[in-house]
């Protein structure tokens, strides 16, 4: 892009040139573009994104508190097993009647299971971001999450969902399942500590999985 | 007609006023450029559907590695002024009884980066110049009930920043009982409020997942 300067001949008059000091600007503009390009990439892409969560108080040993009683019927357990595998399972455990039900993290495992217990709340959820963009709803914008987290409270149909975890699952696991909570518009989750006959359950479901032949277990 | 005469020169762009443009946009983003300083351990975070940010500024990471080392970072707070990092070194060098001297705490201020050394070899890890040696000094923090330095991280950064933050930037494929501790560990302290640090995935529900 460099300029050629022709220079003009004109007699022997040697005169300053008036005003055309031309300094030649282009490789300062590509300089600068580049440089411009290089920290608009790295200011628009360089922030991750966090996932919130809260934990409920530790009950301290001195301390006598109950803690909250939940129906039965309405607890769905979900235990984090090795292998990116979920077991799951409704009401309480007992060591003699309990199966344990093994899903995956894929769209028609674990996500159909809670979604199967939760229609009637994700329904209301939908349809109520539904008339907010349609416009049926007239609502400001920032209200919109508390209305959600108002329409998770009142819901008294949802399952209640007991978090697990084996002892070789990974946090990944962890962070895939709190996520499907929130995709599912779960009310109401907790996470707890497996106890010993959940982890022998789980055990059970190992060796039943490892003595079936591949291809069959189920 | 006469005929229109080319010029034999080439036509002469004024190119200042986009360099002036040009160099404004450029201060300003250079301005706006939060360096990260370098990641001592790698780590690759899990997906999530979150789509909150990471706050700015008043933020305490627990970063969990690959292979279960237990890594810790504050930052300086909202302003550069309040220097909350050397103060939380200096609480660290009491409780263990050792002495920091202004250079070291002035270098820990500097340095961003996360804290994976036993309190004991931090001085080691400060003087040291040589990037093999610090990597062989970052044992991680040590986190066993024997003594369990993390905790005194996580309470004296509370104590001098009342409104920090607490992320967990776990990697992906961390066994989860560690996981478990480092949380427990939190609970101890009275932290019940947790971000984790995520990817971005996106995630759609069909028609008939919703109809069946």
């Amino acid at each position: 892009m460099a300029h050629i300067v022709q220079e003009e001949k004109k007699g022997s008059k040697k005169r300053p040139k008036k005003g055309e000091a031309f300094v030649d600007m282009t490789p300062m503009v590509d300089l600068m573009s580049l440089l411009i390009t290089f920290f608009m990439l790295t200011a628009a892409f360089s922030k991750p994104k966090v996932m919130e969560i809260i934990l409920p108080e530790k009950i301290r040993k001195d301390e006598k508190v109950e803690p909250p009683k939940i129906a039965d019927s309405r607890t769905l357990n979900i235990i984090l097993g090795p292998d990116d595998k979920v077991y799951w399972y409704p009401g309480k455990a007992d060591p003699e009647v309990t199966v344990l039900q093994e899903t995956d993290f894929s769209a028609t495992g674990i996500r159909q299971v809670l979604l199967d217990r939760n229609r009637a709340l994700f329904r209301k959820i939908d349809q109520f971001e539904k008339d907010v963009i349609s416009g049926k709803i007239n609502i400001r914008q920032d209200s919109v999450r508390s209305a959600i987290s108002q329409l998770k409270k009142d819901d008294d149909t949802g399952p209640i969902v007991l978090i697990k975890a084996y002892k070789t699952a990974k946090y990944k696991n962890f962070v895939d399942i709190i996520d499907e909570m929130s995709i599912v518009g779960i009310a109401r989750y907790i996470f707890t500590d497996i106890d010993w006959i959940e982890e022998n359950l789980v055990v059970d479901a190992l060796n039943r999985a490892a003595a079936a032949p591949s291809g069959s277990a189920q | 007609m006469p005929k229109v005469k080319l010029g034999a020169k080439s036509p002469r762009i004024d190119m200042t006023p986009m360099v002036d443009l040009f160099t404004l946009l450029l201060t300003f983003f250079i301005l706006t450029a939060t360096f990260r300083p370098q990641e001592t351990a790698p780590v690759d975070t899990p997906f999530s559907v979150s789509e909150k940010p990471m706050m700015d500024a008043n933020v305490m990471t627990v970063l969990i590695a690959k292979d279960n080392r237990i890594f810790f970072n504050v930052d300086n707070g909202p302003d550069t002024i309040l220097k909350y990092r050397p103060k939380i070194l200096a609480e660290m060098g009491k409780r263990y009884n050792i002495e920091f001297t202004e250079d070291e705490l002035r270098l820990f201020e500097k340095t961003g980066t996360a804290v994976g050394v036993p309190i004991q070899d931090m001085k080691k890890y400060l003087s040291t110049k040589d990037s093999d040696e610090k990597i062989a000094l970052e044992k991680g923090v040590p986190i066993d009930s024997a003594d369990n330095q993390l905790s005194y991280w996580i309470l004296f950064a509370r104590q001098i920043n009342p409104a920090i933050n607490t992320m967990i930037k776990g990697d992906a494929d961390v066994d989860f009982p560690v996981v478990r501790e480092v949380l427990d560990i939190l609970q101890d302290k009275m932290v019940n409020r947790f971000n984790l640090i995520t990817n971005l995935r996106a995630v759609q529900i069909t028609e008939e997942q919703i109809a069946e």
